[in-house]
């Protein structure tokens, strides 16, 4: 899917700002979307994600910048934007005294899908659901995770070729998550853009690109194996000992090494050349009465490198203030 | 405008107000109820008041008098009592509200001067009964004393027929019975409609942004104006049921004369019903909370209503600066229209004034409520 996304992007964000009085939401957010392409949204609650994709929904009017949806400028236009997305929202938003059918055909029919194609729409959108014999059954009492994949049928009744999704997967159990991610990817293959949010970090792996939100800016952007190869601006080590504490407070200080964190009851180090930190590392610690137990090279995971990516950051912008 | 999205509305508005029999059991109680605690708790006739008498000569023409009183539809003897404190007492328990005392010198006086003068105490804590009575007790005194003054003047061997008093011979119109009901009963289903019209539709958009559903219906094509028609659409339907409610309590129950057309009334009943949905709609747009929005609505229709629409006090009586407010009030003209409907029988020619000023009012107050609507969250 990477060459496809300069191909026809579907959505374009150009430095998008956003000013809630003087709180900064937004700030300077660039990127696009291609057609049948994933754009995994990661970050904290609070960096400002659903802030963006309210604002490519029309919902939100920028304070700067543009936003182009199906090559349609959002701000001026946003009528016709409507008509060609499909919007989860954070917040469930279907109506829970209305049953599932019922809920479909309210937005059949605010869509204007043909009455001749309804029918067959709505099958499909049950079925992708799962909610096969339970057409009749109030919203209310379904459970989480059947809440959201109707909610996503809903979304995609109309044929839309853009689809924002935010959060569709918090709140819901992990073997629903998977299969809600089965269903995004099956949408993407069809040649529908999907920007979708998650606060799962994990889930960056399911995305054909991902961006980190941190604090209103995109700090990184790439492929998932792009962003554990080089966010990270060096190699991973695990490391297991006896003393934490003291071995981290070492460690800040060995030579090689670029950051340290605590990770369950081991240590992640950050070093700028695994092999050579493999040789001397275990020395420099003997020296210091802290002989590990365990010294070995990982692959980074996802959260590693948001980790990572939020410290320096966050880091920089002290140093900037 | 689109119908299709209208009618997506209105449908799943119906479903909506279905599923929740609770709220829809108040809308159409609501009125039932109304009608009949104001319609028999507003009342402004005085009939068979409770009198106290003092008698304190005890003579034929003393007696005489107080058949009169007993005679009047407006008082009903209920105590004959012998002294002042007897009297102060039947006054300060509320048993009566009126007492009349004769005083010892009365026949004698009658005889000599052909007048005499009698007391009346008065329970004036409710100041409107009391000027009522008063005014009926002057009549019946007078009515006597006419009586009492042919007698004297035949004794006086004069002639009868040097006497001509001058005569009104009035005929009453639209109300022939002077019944205070039917007066009010009309007006009343104005205040009753335009405090419940208002209270439908308040709640209507406030409840989607409070559930979180309006965030998802403003990212759709739907546009503002199909979102009001189709939500006010259902309410009009209720708010149809309810006013059948009222008018046939009106005419049916409390027995006002119902002269009119059944068209001009379902005519000018859908214009009034038009603009207190309206208002009730453009606060749940502008207010966005179902607890706020109601308490508004029913602050900006129940008082001016009852205050300013001449369904009670008349508005020709009110200073000239209120008069002129009350111009601004819709209720004002379907008050007019309902009275004019049910005494006069008025049909819509006549009634094309108030009709054109609630047509004014409903498409001002729409348009207002669609332009205020907006598809955005900041």
């Amino acid at each position: 899917m990477n060459g496809s996304q300069n191909a026809e992007p579907q959505i374009v964000a150009e430095d998008l700002v956003k000013r809630f009085g003087s709180f900064v939401a937004v700030d300077h957010v660039s990127f696009r979307v291609g057609r049948g392409e994933i754009l995994g949204f990661l970050g904290p609650n609070g960096a400002g994600k659903s802030t963006i994709i309210r604002i490519l929904c029309g919902l939100l009017r920028p304070s700067a910048g543009r936003a182009l949806v199906a090559g349609i400028d959002v701000a001026r236009d946003p009528e016709r934007v409507r008509e060609r997305i499909g919007y989860m929202s954070q917040k469930f938003s279907l109506y829970r005294d209305l049953n599932v059918e019922e809920n479909l055909k309210f937005f059949g029919g605010i869509y204007r899908v043909p009455r001749a194609e309804l029918a067959e729409r709505m099958r499909f959108a049950i079925d992708m659901a799962g909610l096969g014999g339970r057409e009749h059954a109030l919203v209310s009492n379904l459970a989480g995770g059947w809440q959201q994949r109707l909610a996503l049928g809903c979304a995609v009744l109309h044929r839309p070729p853009i689809l924002f999704l935010d959060e569709p997967t918090s709140g819901v159990e992990p073997a629903s998550r998977r299969r809600f991610w089965d269903l995004i990817h099956a949408l993407a293959a069809d040649g529908v853009s999907i920007l979708v949010s998650t606060h799962y970090m994990d889930e960056a792996e399911y995305c054909h690109r991902a961006a980190l939100i941190n604090r209103g800016r995109l700090i990184a952007i790439g492929s998932p194996e792009e962003l554990k190869s080089t966010a990270l601006g060096g190699d991973l080590l695990l490391l297991e000992c006896d003393a934490l504490g003291a071995t981290l407070a070492v460690l800040q200080q060995a030579p090689g090494v670029i950051d340290c964190s605590v990770f369950g009851d081991s240590l992640h180090v950050l070093v700028d050349n695994a092999e050579r930190s493999l040789r001397e590392l275990p020395d420099y610690l003997a020296q210091k009465n802290l002989p590990p137990t365990r010294l070995a090279r990982i692959h980074p995971s996802f959260e590693d490198v948001f980790v990572q990516l939020i410290a320096v950051d966050s880091a920089e912008r002290r140093a900037a203030a | 405008m689109k119908w299709h999205r209208l009618k997506a509305i209105a449908v799943k508005e119906v479903l909506q107000i279905w599923r929740d029999p609770r709220s829809l059991m108040i809308a159409l109680l609501l009125p039932f109820t109304q009608m009949f605690l104001l319609g028999y708790g507003v009342n402004l006739d005085l009939k068979h008041l409770p009198v106290c008498t003092f008698d304190r000569e005890g003579s034929q023409l003393s007696q005489a008098l107080f058949k009169h009183f007993q005679a009047s539809q407006y008082f009903t003897i209920a105590r004959n009592v012998t002294s002042y404190a007897e009297l102060t007492a039947a006054i300060d328990d509320a048993t009566c509200g009126f007492a009349i005392v004769v005083p010892p010198d009365f026949s004698e006086r009658l005889n000599d001067t052909g007048s005499a003068l009698v007391q009346a105490i008065l329970d004036a804590s409710d100041d409107n009964t009391a000027n009522l009575a008063l005014g009926y007790a002057t009549a019946v005194v007078t009515g006597y004393s006419a009586n009492v003054q042919l007698h004297w003047l035949d004794r006086q061997g004069r002639p009868l027929q040097q006497i001509e008093p001058m005569v009104v011979q009035s005929r009453v119109w639209f109300n022939e019975d002077l019944e205070s009901r039917n007066f009010i009963i009309p007006g009343l289903v104005a205040v009753i409609m335009a405090l419940v019209g208002a209270q439908l539709t308040s709640l209507t958009i406030a409840r989607e942004w409070e559930r979180g559903t309006m965030e998802l219906l403003v990212s759709t094509p739907v546009k503002p104006v199909e979102l009001m028609f189709g939500k006010l659409a259902p309410y009009l339907v209720l708010g149809w049921l309810d006013a059948a409610f009222c008018l046939a309590i009106a005419a049916l129950w409390f027995a006002v004369p119902f002269r009119g057309t059944l068209f001009t009334l379902f005519f000018t009943t859908t214009l009034f019903l038009m603009v207190v949905l309206s208002i009730g709609y453009l606060l749940s747009v502008l207010i966005r909370s179902q607890v706020g929005a109601s308490q508004v609505a029913l602050v900006v229709t129940m008082l001016p209503t009852v205050l300013l629409s001449g369904y009670v006090f008349p508005i020709d009586q009110m200073p000239t600066v209120v008069q002129d407010i009350t111009y601004l009030l819709y209720s004002r003209y379907y008050v007019t229209i309902l009275k004019a409907v049910f005494l006069k029988g008025s049909g819509i020619p006549e009634l094309m004034t108030p009709i054109l000023f609630l047509v004014v009012y409903a498409a001002a107050v729409m348009v207002l409520a669609a332009r205020s609507f907006r598809k955005r969250l900041d």
